[in-house]
């Protein structure tokens, strides 16, 4: 077992590919940790008990919520949140730019949650019907864009790649 | 909304939370998925002293479908039940039921036994246990043993666990190929707490009934279809029998009708 008692500790993670360690508290959330240590502050930080989805992000490749996760629990993990998305020249994914081109965000405050789901859910059902992005779409709160542009951008996502996978 | 201070303890075996659980008792709570806790750790309606979190016991993520029964270790999340039960010979009620169960997102990190040791009363999972008649395994340093679902739930958010024990896996009974199964539920939203969910199982000239949301614990109620049996007068005497209270979510009268209305049409459903 692994001990840490109330008190700094310092906590080493694999953050969007690249070895990271920095301090926090056994009571410190992942989505704090997140934004004020690392500096990665595309983690949004909406309702803090899980409902709004804004924080979500991948530990080991699977969607979750960052303010459900404590820090010490990411410990060793490998962890990807938005800034991860990217290119290192700063080209955006195919999803971003699907996103992009069917005016999947207006605010954008719910839009990297919702991203990082995308990353998750996409590997995991390439070919998914409307009611399934929407079911998945059910965890995340989005209160300006409207979902129907959302569902729109990630159906194209999808589409395109059951075409790469076609022709090639 | 930032949980307390509190020490946390990352236990690497059975035996170590067994005996972390005998030392600090009811200063402890164990941290599985979190899905629950750790939204009460930040609103500080828990505030422990130490947090155990068994999500790295690798003796706890197991699933063991033999002997008539689907056994799911402590750390077993809902995604990874939800694929085993894809196979409609395991368990048919919990592959209805889990896509209600909060979000893909939430079900990703959650685990099944600690959405039962939660025991909300609206929640899926104990309601589908309760329903299925299936069994919590306690273990503690001083003994194990095996408490029926029924016995188990004893409240609002209140079991029969012991300060000092871990519910180390519950067992769902396999289906049995004379008995059909429904889930249906009602919520705000799709993935929210359920206003009222149903659980059946029907077998012959009988039904198991299972109601979620409306009573301090999941209720089951054996029913009997044979013919010349009034099952519109046996819903509204359960409706009326759960003392269904009004709150912000719904009124009483409201989820009085949906135990009426929606167990009819599940009931009739699994008997077409």
């Amino acid at each position: 077992m692994k001990k840490f008692p109330h008190g700094q500790h310092t906590i080493a993670l694999k953050l969007n590919g690249m070895a990271r360690s920095g301090q926090c508290e056994p009571r410190t959330l992942l989505s704090d940790f997140l934004r004020s240590r690392m500096g990665t502050t595309g983690v949004h930080v909406g309702c803090e008990h899980g409902v709004c989805g804004a924080c979500t992000i991948t530990i080991d490749g699977v969607a979750q919520r960052a303010c459900l996760t404590l820090a010490v629990a990411a410990d060793g993990r490998d962890v990807r949140t938005v800034e991860g998305l990217a290119d290192n020249t700063g080209a955006l994914s195919e999803l971003q730019s699907a996103f992009r081109k069917h005016h999947a965000l207006q605010c954008g405050f719910c839009t990297p949650g919702i991203l990082m789901s995308c990353a998750d859910f996409l590997t995991r059902v390439p070919d998914p019907d409307e009611t399934q992005v929407r079911e998945m779409l059910s965890g995340h709160l989005c209160r300006c864009t409207g979902y129907s542009n959302i569902v729109a951008a990630i159906l194209d996502v999808a589409a395109g790649r059951k075409k790469d996978v076609a022709d090639a | 909304m930032k949980p307390a201070a509190f020490d946390y303890i990352r236990a690497d075996s059975t035996d170590e939370i067994v005996h972390l659980l005998a030392e600090y008792g009811e200063d402890a709570r164990i941290l599985a998925g979190g899905q629950s806790l750790m939204a009460a750790l930040n609103m500080r309606l828990a505030q422990p002293r130490v947090l155990i979190d068994i999500s790295r016991v690798e003796d706890l993520s197991t699933i063991r479908v033999n002997r008539g029964w689907m056994q799911l270790g402590a750390a077993v999340t809902q995604r990874a039940a939800e694929m085993v039960v894809r196979d409609e010979s395991t368990v048919p009620l919990l592959a209805q039921a889990l896509p209600h169960l909060g979000h893909f997102q939430t079900r990703n990190r959650g685990t099944v036994c600690g959405s039962i040791a939660h025991a909300d009363p609206s929640a899926e999972l104990p309601l589908c246990l309760a329903t299925l008649g299936g069994t919590v395994e306690l273990r503690s340093r001083r003994r194990r043993r095996r408490v029926a679902a029924e016995e188990f739930f004893r409240g609002v958010l209140t079991t029969a666990r012991e300060a000092d024990e871990l519910i180390e896996s519950v067992r769902f009974p396999l289906a049995n190929k004379q008995t059909r199964y429904g889930f249906v539920e009602v919520s705000m939203r799709h993935g929210d707490f359920a206003l009222v969910a149903l659980a059946a199982t029907v077998s012959g000239e009988e039904v198991r009934l299972g109601v979620g949301g409306v009573a301090d614990r999941p209720w089951v109620q054996t029913l009997p279809l044979s013919t010349g049996t009034d099952l519109d007068a046996a819903l509204e005497d359960l409706a009326w029998k759960l003392g269904a209270q009004d709150d912000q979510h719904a009124s009483a009268r409201y989820r009085r009708h949906l135990v009426r209305n929606l167990g009819a049409q599940l009931i009739n459903r699994l008997r077409s």
